[in-house]
């Protein structure tokens, strides 16, 4: 029975490309959907090919305007989660002070608190201390919840450096500024980077704390929630697609170039 | 056998002694953390202790509210919203065991099985993550509408007289069931069971396998007795990184489910939101909080992993 | 002061020492490693010897004490501020510069504009002229160990410091850049110190040894001398093997102590026994293996009158080669191990055979019973 053999053999091949196509369904549905031409408000059934929202991506009121709105926000947020938690991921790391189980669990806890939990106890600040929110309410509540996943993010990087190459930078005399920008910096700049992106993406897509503490202030994904309730346009689907597609691009084009740069090098 | 794990050096050599604290700047990790942690603590600690006096307060937007030790509220809307609450428990506990069952097959072929598209599986993993999980979740919608291939397919299966029985689901729909919203949570939450699971099974030297084989442990055997119990940590931080957030959630009941599929979540969301019954809101979000961290204590003892950040 | 003409490369620590809260790394320790010699500090994982290294270098601040440097006091110094510079254990190369770059991180960062000629030249001499342009990692183990010892040499320090520098190398090539190294060094003149705990590397590399246990130096000497002379347990047993007899001092006779042990007398020099000699006084009487000869009882007789004797049965024998390693019970001590050259094997020598050890008392060591006999064999082995 040689293809029950091969069966048993790769069983765990087809089951894991399985899941992989349940992830990838909606995705693919996504790209399909963004040259449907839907007969109503909403697109969630097939009716004919068209290429009209790809040639007027903006053509729905407010929809770039949230966009905007959403990639200012997370360009911010991840600009400060991400010097925040670095310090933090330092100090955790290289130094030893009191309160430090403090700050593990302070750390610790947005990452394990429900969103909604996190959303509904920051309205209640908002709420009691009179804020406006909008705008600046999302971007602190983003920085808040990200900073926990850049500190870990940033932590694992810096925790498996060698400590003997800082020792080493400052034996070649290298002063502390020099070893932090020379070597330290460079060093621990792959988890900075990873933290940053992570940042980035949860800022980019949150929609249960935003909702919470936006005010009247529209990001992206809280346009599509809109949209849910009163009629999809074709036109998320055409940005939920770039967006993909941008993201692999961009992913593949790195990988290529660290590729040839290794290649180089050898 | 000394070179299965990645043991030092043969000769090892001397183990740094134990790190002293640093000599110059006492103060430097205080400077390190002041920013961050402030931030934290007044936009994480404090808002918790507002809803935490929120929940005991009594009055109307009107006339305002004011801190009455009410404690009622706990009861009342734990009496009004249990279903809800069992709703988010078995929804996401359903999820978060179906992602560990679907995931750990993805997780198992990208670290072992893959070769040289390993890095491919894995941007394919992440990348749906930069295409809004609202879009997504929405396109859940088409793949489970009505008389689609999908229910059609369940159908001709007998699946959904299964389902049906299960009370998972009611007549030939699948949409607007419970089904349809772990269907979702399951999908939503999948990726934060793959990649912990990833990076503990990654760790796995793959000579273990062969050390197992070689000591007559079946391929199932050396599964059961090897690699899933390495795989731990991943298990644990993977199903708390994917029960937590799935019984918070409140997106796939609303966009998937009707009203008999409203979870936690959605009730706090509206209580919010809607009603402006903040007291019972509070409630209702610190009843959902206490549980989480009772329920994520006793699983972390249980599974023994005590350092997961 | 030393007498030699220029003492800017002494290393002198005074009553140095390291604690970390309760435990102590390093106990107060004065040690002089002169100008251009090449020291080793030898000892077992944890006896302090690195955390020695450590504060000479700077990365460590001394609990008490002091470090000279030729007669500048460099206590207070932070490392980047010492001429001294560290080969240190697993290298430390920066993963994220190549080999030229990684070479050249002292000069630069001492203001040197243009280091090209240099850096190339030092490269040259450790044979990674072609290898420049290569990230740390795509080199081998023996290369990156060459390249650690360029980045350091460049800055031309006056004290080099190698932290188990060959510890993560296989055998063949350890033994191949111990000859290396030590060919550097003759080479540049620096004072060399190098931590270790492998007492052969110690011993082919060194001019002087400082053997370490628990934080203090145990002894101090030229390699044969630690060898041949031990003053401690430990230092015999950490160096090679060594066989221990219990005796009480019988009598002193000129520069001779005499000894008794079980039935028979042992002979000592007087000067080679650094415990008390007093009549009654209890004495490790050491020799070893190599130093003993065995002859078969049936052959006692012949055996030269003056040589100390003992008699046993042999336990135990196997052949490795250059030499046969006997184990041999005696009423005096079990298991006293005995190594002979092959040159006249005598067939009669198999386990279960009656033997009479015997050895020139020169080569006869004595030590202070009031020690362990078996400190340092653990970690010897």
């Amino acid at each position: 029975m040689p293809f029950v053999n091969w069966l048993k053999r790769n069983l765990v091949v087809i089951a894991g490309l399985l899941t992989l196509g349940y992830l990838l369904l909606p995705n693919v549905i996504v790209t399909v959907f963004s040259f449907n031409r839907p007969k109503g408000r909403f697109n969630y059934e097939w009716q004919r090919f068209s290429l009209d929202a790809w040639k007027d991506p903006c053509g729905v009121s407010d929809l770039c305007g949230s966009l905007s709105v959403s990639l200012q926000i997370a360009v911010l947020a991840t600009l400060g989660a991400t010097v925040l938690g670095t310090l933090i991921a330092f100090a955790l790391v290289r130094y030893r002070f009191r309160a430090r189980g403090a700050v593990n669990s302070l750390i610790f806890l947005p990452m394990a608190m429900p969103e909604v939990v996190m959303a509904a106890s920051l309205l209640t600040l908002f709420l009691n201390m009179g804020a406006q929110l909008g705008f600046w309410t999302i971007l602190i509540a983003h920085i808040m919840f990200c900073l926990s996943f850049v500190v870990t993010a940033v932590k694992a990087r810096v925790m498996s450096m060698d400590p003997r190459l800082e020792e080493a930078a400052r034996d070649l005399y290298a002063g502390p500024f020099q070893t932090f920008v020379r070597v330290t910096l460079p060093i621990a700049a792959p988890g900075i980077a990873a933290g940053a992106l992570l940042a980035f993406a949860l800022s980019f897509d949150d929609f249960i704390i935003t909702n919470f503490n936006a005010g009247s202030t529209v990001t992206f994904p809280m346009f599509v929630w809109g949209s849910a309730q009163r009629g999809t346009p074709v036109q998320i689907n055409v940005i939920g697609t770039t967006m993909f597609v941008v993201a692999v691009l961009l992913v593949l084009v790195s990988m290529a170039a660290g590729n040839r740069r290794g290649r180089r090098q050898a | 056998m000394t070179t299965l794990t990645e043991s030092p050096p043969p000769l090892a050599p001397e183990a740094p002694e134990p790190k002293p604290p640093k000599r110059r700047g006492r103060w430097t990790p205080y400077w390190l953390l002041l920013p961050g942690i402030l931030w934290l603590l007044v936009f994480f600690a404090l808002p918790m202790i507002y809803q935490a006096s929120t929940s005991v307060q009594t009055g109307s937007l009107e006339e305002g509210y004011k801190v009455t030790w009410h404690f009622a509220t706990y009861w009342d809307a734990l009496s009004a919203y249990w279903p809800q609450f069992v709703r988010s428990v078995l929804y996401a506990g359903t999820a978060t065991l179906l992602c560990l069952l679907l995931g750990y097959p993805l997780a198992y072929l990208i670290a072992f099985r893959a070769g040289r598209w390993r890095n491919l599986i894995m941007i394919l993993v992440i990348a749906p993550f930069f295409t809004s999980f609202l879009i997504r979740t929405l396109a859940w919608k088409t793949i489970l509408a009505d008389g689609g291939p999908v229910v059609g397919a369940l159908d001709t299966l007998h699946v959904l007289d299964v389902t049906s029985w299960l009370g998972l689901t009611a007549g030939d729909r699948v949409l607007a069931t419970p089904l349809a919203v772990i269907c979702g949570l399951t999908y939503n939450f999948l990726p934060f069971m793959i990649l912990p699971l990833y990076t503990s099974l990654e760790r796995i030297d793959g000579r273990l396998h062969e050390a197992a084989g070689d000591l007559y442990a079946r391929p199932w055997t050396t599964f059961r007795k090897v690699t899933f119990p390495l795989s731990m940590p991943g298990v644990v931080s993977g199903t708390l990184l994917t029960f937590i957030p799935a019984a918070g959630d409140y997106v796939n009941a609303d966009l998937l489910g009707s009203t008999d599929t409203r979870m936690v979540g959605n009730t706090i969301q509206t209580q919010f939101l809607r009603v402006l019954d903040y007291p019972t809101a509070a409630a209702l979000s610190f009843i959902l909080m206490a549980a989480i961290l009772l329920m994520v204590t006793l699983y972390i003892r249980r599974s023994g992993t005590e350092d997961l950040v | 002061m030393t007498n030699k003409t220029d003492p800017s490369g002494d290393v002198r620590l005074t009553g140095i020492a390291k604690t970390y809260g309760a435990f102590t790394a390093v106990h107060p320790l004065d040690l002089t490693v002169p100008q251009g010699s090449f020291f080793a500090l030898l000892g077992a994982s944890g006896c302090g010897k690195t955390t020695t290294l450590r504060m000479i270098a700077g990365l460590e601040e001394p609990t008490r004490g002091t470090v000279h440097l030729g007669d500048q006091d460099v206590t207070a110094l932070p490392p980047y501020k010492r001429p001294v510079n560290t080969v240190f254990q697993s290298y430390a190369l920066f993963p994220h510069l190549n080999i030229f770059e990684n070479v050249a991180f002292g000069l630069r960062r001492r203001g040197l504009k243009s280091v090209k000629k240099q850096v190339e030249e030092m490269l040259d001499l450790v044979q990674l002229g072609e290898q420049a342009r290569k990230k740390p990692h795509q080199l081998s183990g023996g290369q990156q160990q060459r390249v650690a010892v360029a980045r350091a040499l460049i800055n031309h320090p006056k004290v080099l410091l190698l932290d188990e520098p060959l510890g993560a190398l296989d055998l063949k090539l350890r033994r191949q850049m111990q000859l290396e190294l030590k060919r550097i060094q003759t080479e540049v003149g620096i004072t060399f110190v190098h931590v270790t705990h492998d007492q052969e590397e110690a011993m082919t590399m060194a001019d002087t040894v400082a053997v370490m246990n628990a934080g203090r130096v145990e002894q101090l000497g030229s390699p044969a001398d630690l060898y041949e002379n031990p003053r401690t347990t430990f230092v015999a047993n950490f160096l090679g093997t060594s066989n221990f007899i219990e005796a009480e001092v019988d009598s002193k006779n000129g520069d001779e102590v005499v000894l008794k042990a079980g039935g028979g007398k042992l002979v000592l020099p007087a000067s080679r026994c650094s415990a008390p000699a007093g009549t009654g006084g209890r004495v490790l009487v050491g020799v070893r293996p190599e130093k003993i000869s065995l002859t078969h009882a049936d052959d006692a007789g012949e055996i030269p009158v003056g040589r100390n004797r003992i008699t046993g049965k042999i336990a135990d024998s196997s052949f490795i080669g250059v030499s046969t390693q006997y184990v041999v019970d005696s009423p005096v001590c079990s298991d006293f191990e005995v190594y002979a050259q092959n040159i006249d094997r005598d067939p009669r020598l198999v386990p279960g055979a009656e033997v009479v050890l015997h050895w020139n008392p020169a080569h006869t060591f004595g030590l202070d019973a009031a020690q362990d006999a078996d400190a340092g064999v653990e970690e010897a082995a």
